[in-house]
């Protein structure tokens, strides 16, 4: 289900970026036919590429479905929930982010191991401000695992709390960094010396660069999820709730979810510019300080 | 499944262990032996090392098995008196849990690195293969005799064998000016953390002057002197440990020893100071106050941090790889610290997890620091070359040292499904309860702490990519690198176990946890469950946070296999190899790919405040340009250099004592007698 949305996500996310930049839109299928494009292409590989280049789109993917089996973006009932809680989704895309940065390095290109630097450094200032965010939804829930906190938000609704906010906020510029999106990255660049996600796929063509595209996308979706399930948990339909029609509702949820972040991200990608990379540590610090704002705030209202 | 298997574990452990302890001191003495044998054919390096080493990590694994058993067991400790030593001091030699678990990471680390060793030394290292098999083999003996002592005097005993053999062994390449210099650093290192480890038993034997550690466990101190100890002992294994700031040998003399010796050192050595600190501050000292773990959080966070940034921006391999271990031992002892203010504040269950994660995290660097310290050996032998900017491609030349090195990278850079997230992921999980710690503020500023270690982990993620990026991936940054070989078989069956350790906690971290699960349990009186299946390890209750690294694992793999199998049916698999894209710009050499110093910018350009930097940059009109950069540790400057100053000056002034006159001295001698007179009157 995540495997085929989440490329119409990207899509939609372009579309909404061509309206507000008043060009005319790419039809909403086209991530669609760019993937089965590259599937029926050759492959040009380097001459020095070793396996673990050829391997690295197959583990993203890998890593990438994976999570998404865990994400309880329609119920929480998942029988993949339990094998990792939140601080260890993290770590898997940890996981894809070393074997992408690794496969950057291997054929030896100045840029591809440009982007990998890079794509680690974001990684390690977003980290600590992602894991403060969890930090503060387990505060709120006690649990870092997604269907408790999901089940936790329906069992007392009327929790409003201020750290909320602040943890939405730092949330959101942490999924923007990490999914090479404006401010940090553009994901539609090609001036080489920018570049950071993009750099790391310079040497990948066909089905691997297809998988890696793929990939991406799924991050994103999974990305939003995560957001979905820790701050706007409606509809998500919950142990016990009856089969079909909560699945219904919730895939309505999800839809009407989807379009609205979607919009929203194309509308924060069209109003902001990218910041120069050495700016990145300034504003990925300003995500951690929200982020322990938000805490701080719950412990001295809590107290 | 899990409980019949422990059932028959247990009962195999009936059988077997009737008295582990006299059979773990026979292997023991079998080291020893096996130490002097090299002296038969002393200069026959195929004797000591294709016999004597693999003897050797059959040994290691004989220890690793009994350890365990006593550790299934559940066996109340067992004691034995040497009449050995000074007359009036035997030996008192004691095993419990807490020394089994470190027997057990002893033994089972122990068996790759010497299988490796045996494979490795072919030509002799700059000393006789006889001297290096003693040297070797003592070291074992000694980290041994340290955990299974049970007084005073036998520890130290110990304690001194094994850092004047690790000396000996750091120092084997002796022809080297750099190497005698680095080993002479870590002996003074060694003995001031000595000096400080002997002070701390001399207060703790609170006036009893009984040095057994039974005396020491009943003796009752106030809160001044237990203060006292703790601080000593905590500054004596802190400097083994590599804590900040007692760290400066560390980087030093890991790099300059011969590779299975640093991967002992690193791997094991360290881990003999953990016991040490956990040993005092658990079992000894019957109270303990919330500031220590306060001052072993702040500590341990610190040394983490210190030791990715400095990590980061190392050249060398084997440095690299040296300051990587000063941040485990910080996260190590961030646990520990955290096992100790939970303790104070009476939530046991929390700090169980808290000791468990260092524990486990003890374990897992074990296997995977010395798995990456072997295989910068097997670099080391292929290429002659240690500084990182002379490396590269090598994945093509050794595929089997650098896909088992891909496992230990990711493994310590704190990735699921593999050992090193598993312990990240328990320190984590007990930070989360720090906000319901009794102290106002701290349980503020603790947290924070979560993120510094989130922090860290990610930035050894960066480290590691640094490390196994630059060496084996890209293109061959010397023409030399072509004809790098492969490691041979010996030492590729000591890597793959290391590499098999590694991936059997990362899937079952329930053994990890049933490992330490006693220890838990004798020095705090609470444990952490595995979790209620096989399947998952879920410390605190399964709402709360869960983990399976099998599950994971299996998924990842079985995804991969289906995406590649749907691929493989669904798209045609052709491949042409073309040239790697240059951009327009033909003339691309190897040299031309981001180098160490490149891929370390971003750190030193973020955390510039913690070094000393020196660069030389050439102008643009240079027709020989070159950029060098030095970089140095600012607590160098700041601590030791005044400290070796004074007692310079200190030396100087005593000097002028000896006059060389008979008749000042004979002075001396009169005032002395005087002086005594006076004092006995």
């Amino acid at each position: 289900m995540a495997i085929a949305i989440a490329p119409l996500f990207a899509g939609w996310i372009a579309q909404c970026r061509a309206w507000l930049q008043n060009r005319s839109a790419p039809p909403l299928l086209l991530p669609y036919r760019m993937l089965r494009k590259l599937f029926l292409k050759d492959v040009a590989l380097a001459t020095d590429a070793s396996v673990l280049f050829r391997a690295t789109p197959y583990v993203l993917f890998g890593t990438m479905v994976l999570a998404a089996a865990i994400i309880p973006s329609l119920v929480t009932d998942l029988p993949m929930a339990r094998v990792a809680d939140s601080i260890a989704l993290v770590g898997l895309f940890a996981t894809a982010r070393v074997f992408l940065s690794l496969a950057a390095m291997d054929i030896g290109t100045a840029f591809g191991t440009l982007g990998a630097r890079r794509e680690m450094m974001v990684g390690f200032l977003a980290e600590p401000a992602l894991l403060m965010v969890l930090f503060n939804a387990f505060l709120l829930y006690g649990s870092t695992s997604l269907p408790s906190l999901v089940d936790g938000y329906r069992t007392h609704p009327s929790i409003i709390d201020p750290s909320v906010i602040f943890a939405a906020v730092a949330f959101v510029m942490v999924a923007l960094a990490e999914n090479a999106r404006i401010p940090i990255d553009n994901p539609s660049t090609h001036l080489e010396l920018t570049m950071i996600h993009e750099a790391m796929l310079i040497e990948y063509s066909a089905r691997h660069l297809a998988l890696v595209e793929w990939a991406s996308s799924l991050k994103l979706f999974n990305y939003a999820c995560i957001g979905f399930a820790l701050f706007m948990p409606w509809g998500i339909a919950t142990h016990g709730s009856d089969g079909a029609g909560a699945l219904l509702i919730a895939i309505a949820a999800l839809m009407g979810k989807l379009v609205i972040a979607g919009a929203a991200l194309a509308l924060i990608e069209s109003l902001s510019a990218k910041l120069r990379i050495f700016r990145a540590p300034e504003y990925l610090a300003m995500a951690f300080l929200l982020a322990v704002l938000g805490l701080l705030v719950h412990l001295l209202l809590g107290a | 499944m899990l409980l019949s298997a422990n059932h028959w574990i247990s009962g195999l452990a009936e059988t077997l262990a009737v008295n582990d302890l006299h059979s773990l001191l026979l292997l023991v003495a079998a080291w020893m032996v096996l130490g002097f044998a090299g002296f038969l054919r002393p200069h026959s390096i195929r004797f000591v090392a294709r016999f004597l080493f693999p003897a050797g990590a059959v040994l290691c694994l004989g220890v690793a098995l009994l350890a365990g058993l006593f550790l299934a067991s559940g066996h109340a400790p067992q004691l034995v008196v040497l009449p050995l030593g000074l007359p009036d001091l035997p030996f008192h030699i004691r095993l419990d849990v807490l020394s089994a678990f470190f027997l057990l990471l002893l033994g089972v680390a122990g068996a790759g690195i010497s299988t490796f060793a045996a494979g490795y030394f072919r030509s002799g290292e700059g000393t006789a293969p006889a001297l290096l098999g003693l040297e070797y083999h003592l070291f074992l003996a000694s980290m041994a005799m340290v955990i299974l002592a049970d007084d005073a005097y036998l520890f130290m005993v110990a304690w001194e064998t094994m850092a004047l053999s690790s000396y000996f062994l750091v120092t084997s390449h002796h022809r080297i000016p750099e190497i005698r210099r680095a080993g002479f650093l870590y002996l003074i290192m060694a003995h001031v953390g000595a000096v400080c480890i002997l002070l701390s038993f001399g207060v703790l034997q609170g006036g009893s002057w009984q040095f057994t550690f039974d005396a020491m466990r009943s003796a009752h101190f106030t809160p001044f002197w237990a203060t006292t100890a703790f601080l000593l002992a905590l500054l004596g294994f802190g400097a083994k440990a590599g804590l900040v700031p007692m760290h400066v040998w560390l980087p030093e003399a890991h790099p300059a020893a011969p590779s299975p010796v640093s991967a002992m050192m690193s791997g094991l050595m360290l881990k003999t100071a953990i016991y040490g600190i956990l040993r005092i501050s658990f079992d000894l000292l019957s109270i303990r106050f919330w500031q220590w773990g306060v001052l072993l959080l702040v500590l341990g966070l610190f040394s983490a941090l210190f030791g990715a940034i400095f990590a980061a921006v190392q050249t060398d391999m084997k440095r690299l790889l040296a300051y990587s271990s000063i941040e485990n031992v910080g996260l190590i002892f961030a646990g520990i610290g955290l096992a100790i203010l939970f303790e104070t504040s009476n939530m046991h269950l929390f700090a169980a997890l808290a000791l468990t994660a260092a524990l486990v995290h003890s374990l897992n660097h074990a296997l995977f620091k010395s798995l990456l310290f072997l295989t910068t050996g097997s670099v080391l032998h292929a290429t002659k070359q240690r500084s990182l900017g002379k490396l590269g491609g090598l994945i093509r030349r050794m595929p089997w040292v650098a896909s088992l090195a891909l496992i230990g990278t990711l493994s310590i850079a704190g990735l699921p499904p593999l050992n090193g997230f598993v312990s990240e992921w328990l320190l984590l999980q007990s930070f989360l309860f720090t906000p319901q710690l009794p102290h106002a503020f701290l349980n503020m500023l603790i947290p924070l702490g979560a993120a510094v270690l989130a922090l860290t982990v990610a930035l050894a993620a960066y480290v590691m990519v640094k490390f196994y990026g630059v060496i084996f991936l890209g293109q061959p940054r010397e023409a030399s690198l072509v004809n790098a070989h492969d490691a041979n078989w010996l030492e590729r069956l000591g890597l793959i176990w290391l590499a098999v350790g590694c991936v059997l906690i990362g899937a079952f971290p329930q053994l990890a946890l049933m490992a330490s699960a006693p220890v838990t349990g004798k020095l705090l009186g609470e444990t952490v469950r595995p979790g209620s299946t096989v399947w998952w390890i879920a410390p605190i209750a399964q709402e709360q946070a869960s983990y399976s690294g099998l599950i994971l694992l299996a998924g990842i793999l079985s995804v991969v296999a289906i995406t590649f199998v749907c691929v493989r049916l669904l798209a045609h698999g052709r491949i042409r190899r073309t040239d790697t894209w240059d951009c327009g710009y033909p003339w691309q050499t190897s040299r031309m790919q981001d180098t160490a110093e490149g891929f370390g910018q971003p750190i030193r350009h973020m955390f510039g405040t913690f070094f000393r930097m020196e660069r030389d940059m050439p102008s643009a009109s240079d027709t020989a340009p070159r950029y060098r950069i030095y970089i140095e540790d600012r607590l160098w400057r700041a601590i030791y250099l005044p400290i070796s100053r004074g007692v310079q000056k200190l030396a100087d002034g005593i000097g002028f004592l000896q006059g060389g006159r008979l008749s000042i001295y004979l002075l001396y001698s009169f005032l002395t007698l005087l002086g005594l007179l006076v004092f006995v009157l």
